[in-house]
């Protein structure tokens, strides 16, 4: 319950914030939401000398529908990502899966940045995000580049994020007028983690689909994709249950993790069918 | 890490006080300012019973650091009891429909409703209790939780409409008294 003391710095701007990274080192973390950090830190899983906390820093807010893609500050909370006006229909599977995510009070803090630069499996927008296919931009002292979601999750709390470099935006591609959507997420209760979960989009001669918390990294399967893409069904499940490697834990052993993942992704896949454009619910 | 001088508006009042960066802000509520209404149930960010109003977005306090919540305007139980110090709809309905038996949850329960009513003022039953998801409770089994909101909702909507406004009058006249 009681964290390690730190210092405590609310930089202006993002230069300010890099700064206090690079003077510090691996002592120093920026902090967002504050909803995965925090609880590491009260059990002493995280123990930091320095935390940058990165909410007055108005490079990170705000979320802008294009023409062709959204775009969304790191520091955009789940609660506005399922409140704010117009995402829901230009990228109705976001706001789906964001009320899929911990409860209330967490989604008033926790941001899209924080959940998808955590590294951590069990989150939800990491897997939603390769199946959208959406970039991210880091900035840090060599300055700005970007990355691909797909591209970007090594290995368990490893990413394509440097420690001195911090997430800025995410930008997501505005599907086809008419993609079907949907995020089929099996969980104990509310607030847990995925047993499994699994995002589909598709529309005409194109499909997407990602799983959740069935690796130690996000699961974005181009065969299953291009299987559902062509109208197999049965052959997308295959190729996405290839693609995974669950781990037993509370959740359940290797074999029931396996079986909900086919499950769940049938589930998925069904509802996003029903949902492309001429179909309804 | 030495203490930083944090000023917070809490129930409408402005407070201050030294604490280190890493106290929670629940204790910061509990310990420095006596506020103890809001409670510590668990330390992984599940149970909600530390639930205050923070900036209008009902958070946990045992999740957000007194740093974070430098210049914060933070609303506990404590500040939703009405003006003349009576119980408000919410406090009356969870009373009324038996909303409570321990009363370990209900300051959390109590702060998250009146959040989560002024977005929802016309909930189903199935909105409350997902709108309500975030806070746990070991006595009541949720029914009489749910009960009672809905109660407080129908009594804020009928508070609302304009041919009972000469009868909340009424009732500010005589709290006056």
């Amino acid at each position: 319950m009681i964290p390690a003391g730190f210092d405590y710095h609310r930089p202006a701007d993002l230069s300010a914030a890099i700064g206090v990274l690079q003077e510090h080192g691996d002592e120093a973390r920026v902090i967002a939401g504050g909803h995965s950090l925090v609880p590491m830190m009260k059990l002493r899983m995280a123990v930091l000398s320095h935390l940058v906390d990165l909410r007055d820093i108005p490079d990170l807010r705000g979320i802008e529908i294009g023409s062709d893609s959204v775009s969304m500050g790191a520091m955009v909370t789940q609660h506005e990502l399922i409140s704010h006006e117009g995402l829901a229909q230009a990228v109705p599977l976001l706001r789906e899966a964001a009320l899929q995510i911990a409860d209330p009070q967490v989604r008033y803090l926790g941001t899209l940045g924080g959940n998808v630069a955590n590294g951590d499996p069990g989150n939800d927008m990491p897997g939603l995000m390769q199946c959208l296919d959406a970039t991210y931009r880091v900035t840090g002292p060599e300055g700005t580049r970007d990355i691909r979601a797909r591209d970007f999750y090594e290995s368990a709390y490893f990413t394509a994020r440097a420690d001195d470099e911090i997430l800025t935006r995410i930008t997501v591609p505005l599907p086809a007028t008419g993609t079907g959507y949907a995020y089929e997420k099996q969980k104990r209760k509310i607030g847990d983690y995925a047993t499994a979960a699994a995002a589909v989009l598709v529309g005409e001669g194109f499909a997407s689909i990602a799983m959740t918390n069935l690796a130690d990294v996000p699961v974005w399967s181009a065969e299953a994709g291009a299987a559902l893409a062509a109208g197999d069904r049965e052959g997308a499940v295959k190729a996405a249950l290839a693609a995974i490697d669950p781990q037993e834990d509370m959740r359940g052993p290797v074999e029931f993790k396996t079986h909900v993942a086919g499950v769940v992704l049938r589930r998925a896949i069904d509802r996003a069918l029903a949902r492309v454009a001429g179909g309804n619910s | 890490m030495s203490k930083m001088h944090v000023k917070l508006t809490v129930n409408g009042e402005a407070v201050e006080g030294l604490a280190e960066p890493r106290t929670l802000l629940i204790h910061f509520l509990r310990e420095n300012l006596g506020v103890t209404g809001p409670h510590v149930g668990c330390e992984t960010s599940h149970c909600g019973a530390c639930t205050v109003d923070m900036d209008g977005r009902s958070v946990k306090s045992c999740t957000v650091f007194v740093a974070q919540a430098q210049g914060a305007d933070v609303t506990t139980v404590e500040g939703l009891v009405n003006a003349d110090g009576s119980l408000s709809v919410l406090q009356e309905m969870f009373r009324e429909h038996h909303g409570l038996q321990c009363g370990f949850c209900t300051p959390g329960m109590i702060t998250r409703a009146h959040r989560f009513l002024m977005e929802n003022p016309t909930p189903t039953e199935e909105e409350v209790r997902f709108g309500m998801a975030g806070n746990l409770c070991r006595c009541t089994g949720y029914q009489n939780i749910v009960k009672a909101i809905l109660a407080a909702a129908e009594m804020m909507k009928a508070e609302d409409t304009p041919s009972s406004t000469e009868g909340v009058g009424q009732q500010k006249v005589e709290a006056a008294e």
